[in-house]
């Protein structure tokens, strides 16, 4: 093996270890592995540092950097579970999850599923958590994701029951059992918001203001998380909508997607024709169909 | 005319890093800024606010692309669909000249997000340069390199780091981003002379200059770009200009963000020793003779 490559798994392994409680590199890893003895194989003391207080610098650099990024992604998770609970929560997933991606707007993208396997970090309000980090995720991947051109208004006029309608690719729908979508943006309006890449060095954990958010009585929602004027949004649905659009934007035809809609539908029949032309009225003029 | 081979960019003068907090007011107000230095990542994305507001400030500005990712340093492979999104926004902003560090930041797939120093060792250099010849081929553009400050050096190194930076881009025959503030906290974490460094640097591969603000602590310095350039900084960027000539400038300002007229303001600064380095050192003949 190469020797630079040996040196880099052996102070990427120190870095990125999870730092003790009190956000100082520990004497030993969770697999024994002594740090003190690492860091002084592999980097000279000065006369100011010893070998791992220089290695430490690295590993705490390292954590606050990707704390203050998750901190940033999921204020919303931190208000539901409380700063201590989500400390937890974000070194655990951090450890099994480390960034394997060149930017950190990614840093979040297993986190669903990582939750899914991990419901301790979120008991005893699971269901409202999650549905806030499902938000929190697709709030993430509507800001940057790709715009195409809209569907021509010749071509819109000419559908009929057997064409297909794509949608956006920014585009998220989500089925939700809390109303989240008010809940963030009161989180969102009281944080800051930071400037994504940058270079410089950091030393200090910047803490965020984070108030706990006591209770939230469930209700279903049906979301749509959806860009205008590249500012994201959350649109509220009817059911029907959603289901509409999510059968839509699986490839089936508009007719199967308005059988779908309306499968359990208590709107009366008279009343969904002008429901639909409504819709799609509304849909179109934001921009959600494309070629 | 050039002040050297590699810096085609003589006239280029002094420019800020684009950043978030002063997006409105250069939309708004539309400052006479010599160019924005932008920071590759935050801009390759497949669509979104990130590049509308870059197509605007592309209407109306000269942009160079900083990388933060490149990791020319890494001994393992480098992410294909990295280059690919950054070839993409290489096409889009035009940039004159690519730069990123010369430092290690993965291994193995994983992401440390940081500019980790290098062992200076000669296998360290071949890997390195290899890297960059790739990178310049592929991106078709001029790829210059940016040392990194550093807070460890290696038991590794088999030279310092200014022997390194030479050999990688003699190497590689890539320009340098010298970063004189990195130059200064290096040279007080690890105890030697900041001129000995500049000094040693090949003149005629400075492409580039970064100048910043930085942190003193108790043991250590910290690179934070959160402060004006402090003193030493402008002494080692004065000697920089003299070897060099005249080279594109830009001031970092990363942390507590103050407005953009102040941020502005304390890179203009580097225009008296721009000018100072531009003044012939004999009245010009043809001055004389009109
Ligand atoms: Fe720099």
């Amino acid at each position: 093996m190469s020797e630079l490559l040996e040196i880099q798994r052996r102070v990427a392994a120190a870095v990125m270890h999870p730092l003790t409680r009190q956000e100082t590199m520990p004497r030993r890893r969770s697999n024994g592995v002594s740090n003190t003895a690492e860091a002084d194989a592999l980097i000279k003391p000065n006369d100011r540092l010893t070998s791992f207080e220089r290695l430490e610098i690295y590993n705490r650099q390292y954590w606050f950097r990707l704390y203050s990024s998750f901190e940033e992604d999921f204020p919303g998770l931190m208000a539901i579970v409380g700063r201590r609970k989500f400390d937890t929560l974000m070194r655990a997933y951090l450890t099994d999850f480390p960034s394997a991606s060149f930017t950190l707007r990614n840093l979040g993208s297993h986190l669903e599923q990582w939750l899914t396997e991990h419901p301790e970090h979120i008991e005893p309000r699971k269901n409202l958590a999650m549905d806030m980090v499902r938000l929190e995720w697709a709030h993430i991947e509507v800001f940057d994701s790709a715009v195409e051109p809209l569907i021509d208004p010749d071509d819109l006029s000419e559908l009929h029951d057997g064409s297909q309608l794509r949608l956006q690719p920014y585009l998220r729908f989500l089925e939700l059992r809390y109303p989240v979508d008010d809940l963030i943006i009161e989180v969102r309006s009281e944080g800051g918001s930071s400037d994504g890449s940058s270079n410089n060095a950091s030393i200090s954990r910047k803490h965020r203001k984070v108030r706990h958010i006591a209770s939230l009585a469930p209700e279903e929602i049906h979301l749509a998380v959806h860009r205008h004027e590249n500012s994201v949004y959350y649109k509220r649905l009817h059911r029907e909508e959603y289901r509409l659009l999510t059968t839509l934007s699986t490839g089936e035809t508009i007719s199967e997607a308005i059988d779908m809609a309306f499968a359990e539908s208590a709107i009366p029949e008279e009343e969904r024709a002008p429901f639909l032309q409504a819709a799609f009225q509304t849909w179109s003029s934001l921009g959600w169909f494309i070629r | 005319m050039p002040a050297n081979r590699f810096n085609s960019f003589t006239e280029y003068g002094v420019g800020i890093g684009l950043r978030i907090p002063h997006y409105h007011h250069i939309l708004s107000e539309k400052p006479v800024v010599d160019w924005f230095e932008i920071i590759s990542e935050n801009y390759m994305v497949d669509g979104g606010r990130p590049l509308q507001v870059l197509d605007q400030i592309l209407e109306q500005y000269n942009v160079v692309q900083h990388g933060v990712s490149m990791y020319f340093g890494s001994a393992s492979n480098p992410d294909p669909e990295h280059l690919k999104k950054l070839k993409r926004l290489v096409k889009r902003t035009k940039t004159p000249w690519l730069s990123d560090h010369l430092c290690w930041g993965s291994v193995d797939g994983r992401y440390t997000h940081d500019l980790l120093p290098m062992p200076y060792t000669w296998e360290a250099v071949k890997i390195t340069a290899d890297r960059i010849r790739n990178v310049q081929d592929f991106l078709e553009i001029p790829v210059v390199v940016e040392n990194v400050s550093s807070y460890a050096e290696y038991h590794a190194s088999e030279m310092t780091e200014w022997e390194f930076i030479n050999e990688v881009v003699e190497k590689a025959d890539c320009g340098i981003l010298l970063d004189v503030n990195n130059i200064y906290v290096s040279s007080q974490n690890h105890n030697f002379d900041p001129f000995t460094y500049v000094n040693a640097v090949p003149a005629d591969r400075i492409a580039q200059i970064h100048i910043a603000g930085h942190s003193k602590f108790e043991k250590y310095i910290l690179d934070t770009h959160d402060h004006p350039v402090l003193e030493p900084v402008w002494q080692l960027y004065a000697r920089t200009i003299e070897r060099a000539g005249p080279t594109a400038t830009l001031l970092e300002w990363d942390d507590n963000i103050p407005s953009f007229e102040e941020v502005h303001a304390e890179a203009l600064k580097a225009n008296q020793f721009l000018q100072a380095a531009a003044k012939p050192a004999v009245p010009q003949l043809t001055e004389v003779a009109r």
